[in-house]
């Protein structure tokens, strides 16, 4: 265990922040073409980045010493895709009866 | 007990329990995210029921979606970036004890969140105008003849489904907004009192992971509710 706290700098947050209201208004934009089914992959690739960049810096995990923070963090998100994963595998394949 | 040296030495804010500070911060810091990782299955459940019923009834979830009113979702999701924003310059203020830099950014921050909360209620109040609350008076025959104009099918019964998922996840969104606030009206008057040092500052830490979970959550619910079909029509 590090003795001292990390602190980021000021510039890093903001930088961040840029990053993640450029990715608002990208998102907001590419919805109004057409890309087919992609438009939502597309959505949902951008939410995950920002949502990446919010865990990772404004969140700390990226440089938290402590491995527990880490664990539960994908533990976490392996049991939402559980959820999510295996009711798609339900509902999404009772058409090929 | 006053002849333990021990006693004498640690921190105020240092529960006997614990063996340091760190440790302290670390079990701290711990239980939030598994508190977090509950609150990720409490809004997943929703998400698995949207994600369900969005194959199911995928026309009345596009249509209902152009429904809503994306400058306000676009506007709420900058303004939950902001919070986000001085969220974390507050934690390093914390981190590094300028108490006046932390009142400053908190407060900055409960602003951002009443305005979020303000904006959406603005959104809700043109959806019940246009009868879009589920209930005895939903009547989405506006979205009914969108559809028609276009060659769509839209059942009003599928409708109300969108928009009940609509209204449930932001709603339960907005409660957290709420908490949240209440939380950050304690933390900021504690900071006042200069109850945070760059020893102790752990609260705000844990608080600002709550601030940022739910604006992740926000992150999600925009392109899921707001932009599911927004492409011209041909």
């Amino acid at each position: 265990m590090a003795q001292h706290e990390h602190i980021l700098s000021a510039k890093l947050y903001v930088i961040i922040w840029a990053a993640l209201m450029c990715l608002t208004v990208i998102t907001a934009g590419v919805a109004f073409i057409d890309l087919g089914p992609f438009n939502t992959v597309v959505a949902l690739v951008i939410a995950t980045f920002k949502a990446l960049l919010v865990v990772l810096i404004f969140m700390h995990v990226k440089y938290s010493s402590e491995r527990l923070t880490k664990t539960v963090v994908l533990a976490a998100l392996f049991w939402l895709m559980l959820l999510l994963g295996l009711s798609l595998m339900d509902y999404g394949t009772r058409h090929f009866t | 007990m006053s002849d333990s040296p021990i006693a004498l030495e640690h921190p105020t804010e240092l529960q006997h329990h614990f063996a340091d500070m760190e440790q302290q911060k670390d079990a701290s810091t711990f239980g939030m995210w598994l508190f977090l990782g509950t609150e990720i299955m409490f809004f997943g459940g929703m998400f698995a029921a949207y994600l369900i019923y969005r194959r199911w009834y995928y026309n009345e979830f596009a249509l209902g979606s152009r429904s809503i009113d994306i400058w306000l979702g676009t506007i709420n999701t900058i303004v939950l970036i902001c919070s986000s924003l001085t969220v974390a310059l507050g934690v390093r203020a914390a981190q590094m004890g300028k108490r006046k830099l932390l009142v400053i950014l908190l407060l900055i921050t409960m602003a951002f969140g009443v305005a979020f909360l303000a904006i959406k209620g603005v959104e809700w109040y043109q959806k019940y105008e246009e009868h879009h609350v589920p209930g005895s008076s939903f009547n989405a025959s506006d979205i009914v003849s969108v559809g028609q104009k276009y060659g769509i099918h839209i059942d009003q019964g599928h409708s109300q489904i969108y928009f009940s998922l609509y209204f449930a996840l932001t709603g339960l969104h907005a409660l957290h907004m709420l908490v949240g606030l209440g939380i950050f009206t304690v933390l900021t008057y504690l900071a006042w009192k200069g109850k945070y040092t760059p020893e102790y500052h752990t609260p705000i830490e844990i608080g600002g992971l709550y601030w940022h979970f739910v604006d992740i959550v926000w992150i999600y619910l925009f392109p899921l509710l707001y932009l599911i079909d927004r492409k011209p029509f041909h």
